[in-house]
């Protein structure tokens, strides 16, 4: 057995939050190994090949998006702790965003980069709201966000200290929630602050080439800092003995020891690595899942008239219902996503249109269907969904579309527990967020969706806190 | 080792954390953060990047002494000598 392999530290899962941390750790020359299951990095945040096309999923827009010389963000913080050089990402912004309420989108708030803008369209619509508006953002600003001891408090209920008006409250909350909320109807306010400043205060950008160029960017760099790192093999368990993970084991059998060990696949999902808890006490997984919509299309959408938004948080209820639908996908709400809507430059162009909608889902309606049905559901779904976004977009006939479409995809629930072992499907992971990391091991600690920062950049700064709080500032 | 090579050894690592930040005029008895954006992430890092270059060991009581280049110089000039010393 003295042949056994012996990390410093194993990471299970080569996402954002893994990878970051991962590097870290290797660049101040711990031996560490990152344990994926899949043969792709990236986890939520990845990419596929389909027919010769390449599909980003997850990523709509890089959110904390600041220009060069802003400093104090997460993004500056995290390209100094990974040793990335901003032009690396090769970030171009967003055109302009749109919050969409109504049956047709009446009521609607652009916003970009530049905050004013929003600002300004808040008291334009909302002139009644704007004081209190300005009130919540000043909260916002000065709330210490990544504290990792911080009392929880209702998100819902300060934003109503602030307005009153519930349609102003339920367009803050809707990209809000969407872009990150693992709660069903509230957010604790620490979550709310990281993703208003995600989004509104910074921004969205996003490489040419999306996703990928991060993982690369990422990859390079833990292979360059010595990080080791074993794919097409997942952990299917952890040893525990007297309160630490002794050992884990792969898929394949092998024993890896490790010093410690840090988990980005969620803390329901860890647990379970560790063994089966006694009825009634084992944490609760998520219940929030997607089915997003990808429609890949012959031209710009600009020439369809679709050239200005970015992305369209939309909503066409008197309320906005952000929980587990009781049908397989609610319609009512959801967000476009048109990836060539980025400000790329004069000489460059996604070579193709895209157009991306994703919808609220229910797990248990897609998880249990024999393959033909599920083929069958995801057809007829993915009409429904589409045209439910179309209300909140320019006028544009169901025949112009359906010509100009030249190959569609979809993912549901099922795709997403497949590719990223998340229980239910859930995209930002359990209701509950760790924030110290910790689990019942004491060597055994969590980074990613369920340690609580929220977005990929929060991803990625939430490995870096891991692997700083609990192995690199105690060696 | 001098007092001056000692403030370059750390100007240095800071230009490998921060090279989002300017460093041709730091004032060395003025406190680092009062003139460059570094956030405790930051000084984290410059402890160990002198650890993981040079082999130099900051307990963490010690931090408060890499405050400005001055006070870093009269405090890591001594132990990079001790170390050079040694081997």
């Amino acid at each position: 057995m003295n042949t056994r392999s012996h990390y410093d530290v194993a990471i299970i899962g080569a996402g954002m939050s893994g990878l970051a941390a991962g590097i870290r750790l290797a660049h101040f020359g711990k031996k560490v190994c990152i344990f994926e299951r899949h043969n792709a990095v990236g986890g939520l945040n990845s990419f596929y090949s389909l027919e010769g096309r390449k599909f980003d999923v997850g990523l709509h827009a890089l959110t904390n998006f600041v220009r060069k010389g802003v400093k104090g963000t997460p993004l500056t913080k995290l390209l100094r702790q990974l040793r990335i050089d901003r032009d690396e990402f090769a970030l171009c912004e967003q055109k302009q965003s749109r919050v969409a309420f109504g049956p047709a989108g009446e009521t609607s708030l652009r916003f970009t980069n530049d905050f004013a803008v929003f600002e300004s369209e808040v008291a334009r619509q909302f002139p009644t709201q704007i004081d209190g508006f300005r009130r919540l953002v000043e909260r916002i600003k000065t709330y210490d966000d990544v504290s990792l001891e911080i009392a929880p408090i209702s998100a819902r209920s300060v934003v109503r200290g602030c307005l009153n008006d519930p349609l102003l409250e339920d367009m803050l909350f809707c990209p809000v929630m969407y872009y990150g909320s693992a709660q069903e109807h509230d957010m604790e306010f620490g979550q709310f602050v990281i993703m208003f400043k995600a989004l509104f205060l910074e921004g969205f950008a996003r490489p040419l080439e999306g996703v990928r160029v991060i993982l690369r960017v990422l990859l390079e760099k833990y292979r360059q800092a010595g990080g080791e790192r074993r794919m097409k093999c997942g952990v299917r368990k952890i040893i525990g003995r007297a309160g630490r993970a002794d050992a884990i084991v792969l898929d394949t059998g092998e024993e890896i020891q490790a010093t410690h060990v840090i988990s980005s696949i969620g803390a329901p999902e860890t647990e379970r690595l560790v063994g089966v808890p006694p009825a009634g006490t084992e944490l609760a997984a998520g219940r929030l899942t997607f089915v997003e919509t990808i429609s890949i299309l012959n031209q710009q959408p600009a020439a369809l008239g679709w050239g200005s938004d970015t992305i369209v948080f939309f909503n066409d209820s008197p309320r906005f219902d952000y929980a587990c639908p009781t049908a397989p996908v609610d319609l009512r709400s959801g967000v476009i996503c048109i990836p060539n809507n980025f400000d790329y430059g004069p000489n460059q162009a996604l070579p193709e249109g895209i157009f991306r909608v994703t919808c609220l889902a229910r797990y248990d309606r897609w998880a249990a269907l024999p393959d033909d049905v599920y083929h069958n559901e995801k057809s007829r779904w993915y009409a429904d969904v589409q045209r439910s976004a179309r209300r909140f977009l320019p006028a544009l006939s169901d025949g112009t579309l359906s010509s100009a479409t030249v190959a569609t995809d979809m993912f549901t629930p099922r795709t997403i527990t497949k590719f990223t072992g998340h229980i239910g499907g859930a995209i930002y992971g359990a209701p509950v967020k760790h924030r110290q990391g910790r689990t019942p091991l004491e060597n055994v600690y969590l980074c990613g969706t369920d340690q609580g920062f929220l977005g990929i950049i929060g991803a990625m700064l939430s490995g870096i806190s891991m692997a700083n709080y609990h192995i690199l500032q105690k060696s | 080792m001098t007092k001056e090579d000692c403030k370059q050894v750390v100007l240095d690592i800071i230009a490998d954390i921060a090279p989002d930040e300017d460093l041709t005029n730091v004032k060395p008895e003025v406190r680092l953060r009062d003139q460059l954006q570094l956030d405790s992430m930051d000084f984290l890092d410059i402890v160990m990047e002198l650890r993981k270059r040079h082999g130099i060991e900051v307990p963490e009581a010690e931090y408060q002494q890499l405050a400005s280049l001055d006070s870093c110089a009269e405090y890591l000039t001594p132990k990079f000598n001790a170390l050079a010393a040694k081997s």
